[in-house]
């Protein structure tokens, strides 16, 4: 349906138009959006906790956690709320190289991320491996603000942002696919920005 | 002028059946959907603009006007002048367009008569939009559940809804609103003329009979992490916190 009178002049120039999803814009800077107040969480304090269901697999503190193998990532996001940005640049610890630390395969096919403020998130497990998400522990090289999910958040770009869950301190693998905080409140299961899985009635 | 969305869409044409100005930078917009919708007080519905040659612009907007209401919505537009979508209601939207709209949108930054109270609202700008929403719910429910707004403006003049607003103040039946006026003088006793700080919060917080049950900040970013920041500050627990950031 066109709208009468809405000519913009704010068309993403052509040869980008490929990288940005239907229903998105092209954002130059870098909102922010959550549930509640940013927690600030002192690295002293922070631990990374892999799980299958209740059960702990292998928990890390700060020091060992950045011990671990870093990757850099550099990528478009996609937020739900319409506004993508491009080549946004990221380091951590990919998902398989925590995996490979704590010496275990993947154990179910889904996976609970969950944070320090009780938010929780869900991605099928095998969209976290095989170099697809990170537990990023930088952005442009350094820390990550507490505004934007630091000192460490999940980095699953090739979904909607909301799945890359700020202020991380853990994997939980379930047995079946269980909706985290957003997805109890009617946003879509899987995100992927490129069919438009915003809200939970999208196919 | 449009071919009906099919059933399925969840996008569906709505007409603008009225426009009042609110202030010199907001203005409300009355939408009247096709297929009408109930909504919490809270949520917020996507707008999204088609250009003849297909680019589509889409933006969330909060809805002002309470559940009981029916019929049209209520969306009350900050005009940015740089911006994309504001600027075309303010300049172009006219009484009878149609505009695709989806929702009611949003699970969590929502109130309802039987979550009970006593509950703070914080609001900046046009952050105070959904917290109207509550607070006319509040009122149409005709509820005793004490709710304190503090509503944060640059001046007297932008404060949205002030009439509404002091008119329920003034019935002293449990609504008390506190303006804090940025960049002017207070006007009225109960008010300051200073940004949202935790000495602010706390004699918020002691207006109401009791500790809130449950605090909601709206607004930009920045006013957001502010006003949070104070709450905590007074002593409000985060798990206690509800927010809605606008994003910029
Ligand atoms: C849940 C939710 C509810 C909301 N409710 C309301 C509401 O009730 N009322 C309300 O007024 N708003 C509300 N908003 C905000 C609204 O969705 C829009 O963000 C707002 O209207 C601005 O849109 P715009 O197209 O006019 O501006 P945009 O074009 O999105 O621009 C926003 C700002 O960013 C700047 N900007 C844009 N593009 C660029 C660029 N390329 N480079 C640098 N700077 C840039 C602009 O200068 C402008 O100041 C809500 C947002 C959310 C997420």
């Amino acid at each position: 349906m066109v709208t009468r009178g809405f000519f913009s002049g704010r068309r993403p120039p052509s040869d980008t138009d490929s990288r940005i999803p239907p229903g998105q814009y092209l954002e130059q800077g870098f909102p922010v959006l959550s549930a509640g107040p940013t927690p600030r969480v002192r690295t002293e304090d922070w631990s990374f906790t892999l799980k299958q269901g209740p059960k702990p697999l292998k928990k890390w503190n700060w020091a060992e956690f950045n011990a671990l193998p870093q990757s850099k990532m550099t990528r478009d996001i996609h937020c739900v709320t319409a506004w993508t940005k491009f080549n946004t640049p990221w380091q951590g610890v990919l998902i398989d190289d925590i995996l490979a630390d704590a010496g275990i395969e993947p154990p179910t096919a889904y996976t609970l991320a969950l944070s320090f403020d009780g938010y929780s998130t869900n991605v099928p497990t095998k969209d976290l491996v095989t170099g697809k998400a990170m537990v990023a522990l930088l952005y442009e090289g350094k820390p990550i603000p507490p505004d934007h999910g630091g000192p460490a958040r999940l980095l699953v770009p090739h979904l909607y942002f909301w799945k890359s869950a700020k202020w991380v301190n853990g994997l939980q693998f379930t047995d079946r696919d269980e909706p985290g905080f957003w997805e109890l409140r009617g946003y879509h299961m899987y995100g992927d920005p490129w069919r438009e899985q915003r809200y939970s009635s999208d196919p | 002028m449009s071919a009906e969305p099919s059933p399925q869409s969840p996008w569906q044409a709505a007409t603008i059946s009225r426009i009042e100005k609110r202030t010199p930078r907001v203005t409300s917009f009355w939408f009247q959907p096709s297929r009408p919708f109930a909504h919490l007080a809270g949520q917020h519905v996507d707008i999204r603009l088609t250009a003849p040659d297909g680019y589509q612009a889409r933006r969330s907007y909060s809805i002002a006007s309470a559940p009981e209401t029916g019929g049209a919505v209520e969306l009350a537009i900050e005009r940015l002048d740089d911006g994309e979508v504001s600027p075309f209601f303010h300049d172009v939207a006219a009484v009878g367009d149609e505009i695709e709209l989806r929702g009611p949108l949003g699970g969590h930054f929502i109130w309802e008569e039987g979550d009970g109270g006593p509950i703070l609202l914080v609001g900046g700008g046009s952050g105070v939009v959904p917290l109207m929403a509550m607070v006319r719910h509040r009122t149409l429910r005709n509820t005793a559940v004490p709710v304190a707004l503090v509503f944060s403006a640059r001046v007297w003049d932008e404060v949205i809804f002030r009439d509404e607003l002091i008119g329920l103040d003034d019935r002293r039946d449990g609504f008390d609103l506190v303006l804090t006026l940025t960049r002017e003088p207070a006007r009225r006793p109960s008010d300051y003329s200073r940004r949202v700080d935790a000495r602010m919060m706390a004699q918020a917080v002691e207006r109401l009979p009791k500790a809130p049950r449950l605090a909601y900040v709206c607004g930009s970013n920045a006013f957001v992490s502010a006003a949070a920041d104070a709450l905590i500050g007074a002593g409000v627990p985060a798990g206690m916190i509800r927010t809605e950031r606008y994003g910029v």
